[in-house]
């Protein structure tokens, strides 16, 4: 069986497959059968059965990296909108250090209302809102760049197999690309030119992404115009 | 209702209805997935002469916030007509109809939609009905239905709908306004076609148990018409510009 052979179109309801295969992301098991529960292209491994979705929120997932937007802050904590049902935490102890106190630091001074911050999803459970960590290497507040928003169901293909596309555009375009696994990227490049068609790019993969040579089409359309 | 007394000729000895059609016949339906951007999900729907727009939100925070639920989201539904929607001015304050519609509604995409998944959230779904001709409940379902797939709120199948009802003695396929104002039956249906389960039944009128067997064959029958439609206009719109599988 080709590989192109085992990935359909479908939409809620449809079923996939009614062979021994485990159910995952985007299917339920109705007694035999193998339904999917949003649009998307299904996709049958050797032993499981996924449905790609093509539309649907962003839900955080541990280890994520994301792009949030701050919306708000208490004396201990900022919340950042990250594009999903569910609004992020980044405790101040996290950019203060430990020795961060509520008394003397001023939140505002670090992070404020509007800015984006490239941050990992540190614990995220269906209980409480995520909770959001900057303490790594590239994450933190973004100084500069664009902000274009995505499907965030689509954030796979952008990136494509192993980087090459999130890759290829960046070569092409000269440009800084940070992807939010849910649905933001921030594109910071000094030639406006390059900012433009990386944007372009990206809005691209947005409106194509279960078409076939994505790849190909997307480095025509950079290299093209040039 | 049981019948009320009228001119119109509702079927004539042909078995053609006060409209043209067959006893069998839908009205035309065409449904349009995502027309509207600032929704997270929305369809058009024309269903004879109906014409609704359904937009959804969400998972979304829940305001108030009393009415969240920490095991499980929440789903609310709005049916409203618009002043405009018939020939007299309809008063835009919902009605006692609309209220009921809405519940109906809601409990009638309930059990399709997954959202267990999103503890703490609400999904809203809003229905305007732009023009109304008899039967705007099953086909404002029918756009609910597709505008919560164009969310990708994750369902275990889409909800289709389609009233049958009793017409000078004979079981119909999808009443129309004179129909459902002169005949002796309307019955409401709302399936899940994949899974072959009714989400939405209502009765009125009066019937014998086999009318009432017949009547819910060809309601469902009407459902799986529907059914297609909703399907392609969700391929549509996901997947019209491409020349099929991803890679």
């Amino acid at each position: 069986m080709t590989e192109n052979s085992r990935r359909k179109h479908v939409i809620p309801g449809d079923v996939i497959t009614s062979g021994s295969y485990r159910a995952e992301q985007n299917t339920v098991l109705d007694g035999r059968l193998i339904i999917a529960t949003a649009v998307g292209v299904s996709e049958i491994s050797d032993q499981s059965v996924r449905v790609i979705p093509l539309t649907g929120k962003y839900m955080p997932r541990i280890d994520d990296l994301v792009v949030g937007k701050v919306m708000s802050h208490t004396s201990l904590s900022w919340e950042l909108d990250i594009n999903s049902c569910y609004v992020g935490f980044l405790p101040a102890s996290d950019v203060f250090g430990r020795d961060f106190s509520a008394h003397s630091d001023e939140l505002t001074s670090r992070l404020k209302k509007g800015d984006l911050v490239a941050a990992r999803i540190a614990n995220s459970d269906r209980s409480r809102d995520p909770l959001l960590t900057i303490t790594d290497r590239d994450l933190g507040k973004i100084d500069s760049g664009h902000l274009v928003e995505m499907s965030a169901s689509k954030i796979p293909r952008l990136i494509g197999k192993r980087g090459t596309m999130i890759q290829l555009i960046e070569t092409a375009t000269d440009s800084l690309i940070t992807v939010g696994q849910n649905g933001w990227v921030v594109v910071a490049c000094d030639d406006p030119d390059g900012l433009l068609k990386a944007k372009k790019a990206i809005r691209m993969v947005d409106k194509m992404a279960h078409v076939p040579n994505l790849t190909d089409k997307v480095r025509a359309m950079l290299g093209g115009k040039s | 209702m049981g019948g009320r007394d009228t001119e119109m000729v509702l079927l004539d000895e042909n078995g053609i209805r006060c409209d043209g059609r067959k006893v069998d016949e839908p009205r035309r339906i065409m449904i349009k997935a995502g027309v509207l951007k600032n929704a997270d999900g929305s369809a058009y729907i024309e269903f004879g002469d109906n014409k609704i727009l359904a937009g959804v939100y969400g998972p979304r925070d829940v305001h108030p916030k009393h009415m969240s639920n920490a095991d499980t989201g929440i789903l609310r539904c709005r049916y409203h007509m618009e002043p405009f929607s018939v020939t007299e001015r309809k008063n835009p304050a919902p009605s006692r109809r609309e209220i009921e519609i809405s519940k109906v509604i809601k409990e009638a995409l309930a059990p399709a939609v997954m959202l267990e998944r999103f503890p703490r959230t609400a999904v809203d779904v809003f229905i305007e009905i732009l023009q109304a001709d008899g039967g705007s409940r099953c086909a404002a379902l029918d756009a609910a239905s597709v505008a919560l797939a164009d969310a990708g709120i994750p369902m275990r199948d889409m909800v289709s709908a389609c009233a049958a009802g009793k017409v000078a003695d004979t079981i119909v396929l999808d009443v129309n306004n004179e129909e459902d104002q002169a005949g002796q039956a309307d019955m409401p249906i709302g399936y899940m076609p994949n899974l072959n389960k009714i989400t939405l039944l209502q009765l009125d009128g009066v019937m014998s148990l086999d009318e009432y067997k017949k009547c819910i064959e060809t309601g469902i029958a009407g459902c799986k018409l529907v059914y297609e439609i909703q399907k392609k206009a969700l391929m549509e719109k996901y997947f019209s510009n491409g020349d099929g599988d991803s890679e």
